[in-house]
């Protein structure tokens, strides 16, 4: 009875931390492989590449908590890094050109969730026509080029340094810590895994769905703008290409850390982890000399089996 | 004297035959009208395209009518309908979809009128000539340019395209091919990194944390080139390689003038356009040959540059 009891909690410790465990794994196999592995260097190079990614799926990890999806952040992500590259370059001063592509992310975020909730029309449409109106606009916007020829300050924000630590690693961190405090110690937080557990039920409590929804949909608008903006400055030059399937990756990410698709239950924390372990099996395939062309392979194949492996030891 | 006069009669009426008949020779060949559709004059390629097609007609002495496409599939069918109506001896396509204007290839095939595509391919009905940029061609000029200033010895990374298009495809097949040659240079990793700029960055910090030692990096586009530039800068690793592109695309010209970048290749546009009007002239005179439902590919030369010749990209 006592032992029975000790196999189950031994279980539900795996199947709440399994992420973590597979991500340390990862690491300390990876370390054995290739002495290259485990330098500063390198784990700075992959908390850089994971940084963007994991900022998207920020506002994906609230979007899917509550049982709805944002298939256009990849599109938002190229049209305010060229919105913010271009009022830039056209002379406004660098915080109002921030602020207007954040604002312009955030906006276009808006729409998704005001048609999503108003318009009663599934997230899925909504936000994969957005994705083709933000890809448009963008192409519009920058007649198909990009935008380039921006000042230091510009550029420092994602290819600058501060105590050895790429700039956009930091951004994240802070971003990853507010959000995880709003989610797990506010009255917001707590309806956001509510609406995604029993919308109908928090609806009938009195609580403003429609608005958080809304609102939710116009942060991940806004995520997807930071991490558009920062690309653009990384890369000094705002391309109308890029961020191209990034939803899917940050998908791939929030659902491998843990985060049901279904809604009301994930965690912040997972998703981080889970855009890490994507950058982790990039770098670590090139590090090991796997052959390219196999890459595609290994990387789908690993998602398949994490969450194969999450939903069994779930069941039992 | 009598017989003596008719014989100068005969000449000279034969003389002036041969003259009018000369001279209505020479009409004629300036009598070709050739139409050029163009996907888009929007983009300083396709006018400096249009630009080298109409001097080069001048030059050969022959018409030309330039019709835009704006980008638009239905425009340029209209255009190339137009185009046929007006009874054009060749028709030159630049396609802005190279399915969609098979149809109205159709209706000149039709007419009898010879079609080129210029610079993109066509899908379907007859099209005699193919003039475009050989990117396999472009690939071999990187790989000896790489190649001469390594001295023929050292290790190389290669940043690949987009897996299964023909750009990547033709690129890495010319560099790989001269290089196979060259027993002391070694190709140490070749990494698809997509065509983008952040792709590049990221694959080549990898990659620079996987290869100790690199010599000289080629990338399949400038794009890719420009992100593993700065994945190398930010490794502090620029004295020990020199980064190639393609493409010649501004920022890379811009990164070449500043010593930062080695070499790219440029397409030629206004050769391309200027080939053409020649090709079509030729085929119209009989000096090519092509059979019914055979394409020839009519490769038009690419440009290395290097802040030697720098100013031809500008």
């Amino acid at each position: 009875m006592n032992l029975s009891l000790k196999a189950n909690d031994w279980r539900t410790a795996v199947a709440n931390y399994g992420i973590f465990i597979g991500f340390f794994g990862l690491i300390v196999a990876l370390s054995l492989i290739t002495d290259r592995f485990l330098t500063v260097r390198n784990l700075l190079n992959i908390a850089e590449q994971a940084s963007l990614i994991s900022i998207v799926g920020i506002g994906m990890t609230y979007v899917i908590l509550m049982g709805e999806i944002d298939l256009s952040v990849g599109s938002l992500v190229a049209f305010t890094g060229v919105i913010t590259a271009g009022t830039l370059t056209g002379g406004i001063p660098l915080p109002l050109a921030i602020l207007i592509g954040l604002g312009a992310g955030f906006a276009l975020g808006l729409i998704n969730g005001l048609i999503t909730v108003y318009g009663e029309i599934p997230s899925f449409i909504v936000t994969l026509g957005m994705l083709s109106v933000a890809k448009g606009l963008t192409l519009l916007y920058t007649g198909g080029k990009p935008v380039w020829g921006f000042g230091e300050a510009f550029k420092f924000i994602g290819g600058g340094k501060l105590v050895g630590i790429p700039l956009p690693v930091i951004i994240s961190a802070c971003l990853y810590i507010l959000a995880i405090i709003v989610l797990n110690t506010t009255q917001l937080g707590r309806y956001i895994y509510a609406i995604g557990g029993n919308q109908r039920a928090v609806r009938l409590a009195g609580v403003k769905v429609e608005r958080i929804k809304t609102m939710m949909f116009g942060l991940s608008g806004f995520f997807a703008a930071t991490s558009g903006i920062v690309l653009a400055s990384r890369l000094a030059s705002a391309q109308p290409t890029a961020g191209g399937g990034w939803e899917l990756d940050a998908i791939a990410a929030v659902v491998l850390g843990g985060t049901s698709l279904y809604g009301g239950e994930g965690r912040l924390a997972g998703t981080l982890v889970g855009a890490l372990i994507f950058s982790v099996i990039n770098n670590g395939m090139i590090l090991t000399g796997i052959p390219t062309f196999f890459q595609y392979v290994v990387k789908g194949g690993i998602i398949i089996l994490a969450l194969l492996l999450d939903k069994k030891l779930r069941q039992s | 004297m009598k017989a003596g006069g008719i014989k100068l009669l005969v000449v000279g009426l034969l003389v002036s035959v041969l003259l009018i008949g000369g001279m209505a020779g020479a009409v004629m060949a300036e009598d070709y009208t050739l139409g050029l559709s163009i996907s888009t004059l929007n983009n300083p390629f396709f006018v400096t395209l249009r630009d080298g097609a109409k001097s080069a007609a001048e030059e050969v002495g022959v018409n030309i009518v330039v019709a835009d496409g704006q980008d638009s599939v239905s425009k340029q069918i209209s255009d190339i309908e137009n185009l046929v109506s007006r009874g054009v001896d060749a028709l030159l396509i630049n396609p802005t979809d190279g399915e969609a204007v098979v149809p109205a290839v159709e209706e000149a095939n039709e007419e009898g009128i010879p079609v080129l595509a210029i610079d993109r391919g066509i899908a379907g009905g007859d099209v005699a000539l193919y003039v475009a940029s050989n990117n396999v061609t472009g690939g071999k000029m990187a790989a000896h340019y790489t190649a001469a200033r390594l001295a023929l010895g050292g290790k190389i990374v290669m940043l690949e395209g987009i897996p299964g298009t023909s750009a990547a495809r033709e690129r890495g097949k010319g560099f790989t091919d001269v290089m196979d040659t060259l027993p002391d240079i070694e190709i140490v990793t070749s990494q698809p990194a997509g065509f983008a700029q952040n792709e590049g960055y990221e694959v080549m910090q990898n990659v620079l944390t996987a290869q100790p030692e690199i010599d000289a990096v080629f990338a399949q586009n400038d794009l890719m080139a420009l992100g593993a530039l700065q994945a190398i800068e930010g490794a502090g690793r620029t004295d020990e390689m020199f980064v190639v592109g393609f493409d010649a695309v501004d920022p890379a010209i811009e990164a070449i003038g500043q010593g930062r970048m080695s070499a790219t290749i440029m397409q030629q546009p206004g050769v391309m356009g200027a080939m053409g009007v020649k090709q079509a002239v030729q085929l119209l005179n009989g000096e090519i040959s092509v059979e019914e439902g055979e394409m020839k590919f009519v490769p038009v030369p690419l440009k290395l540059i290097t802040q030697d010749n720098l100013d031809l990209a500008k």
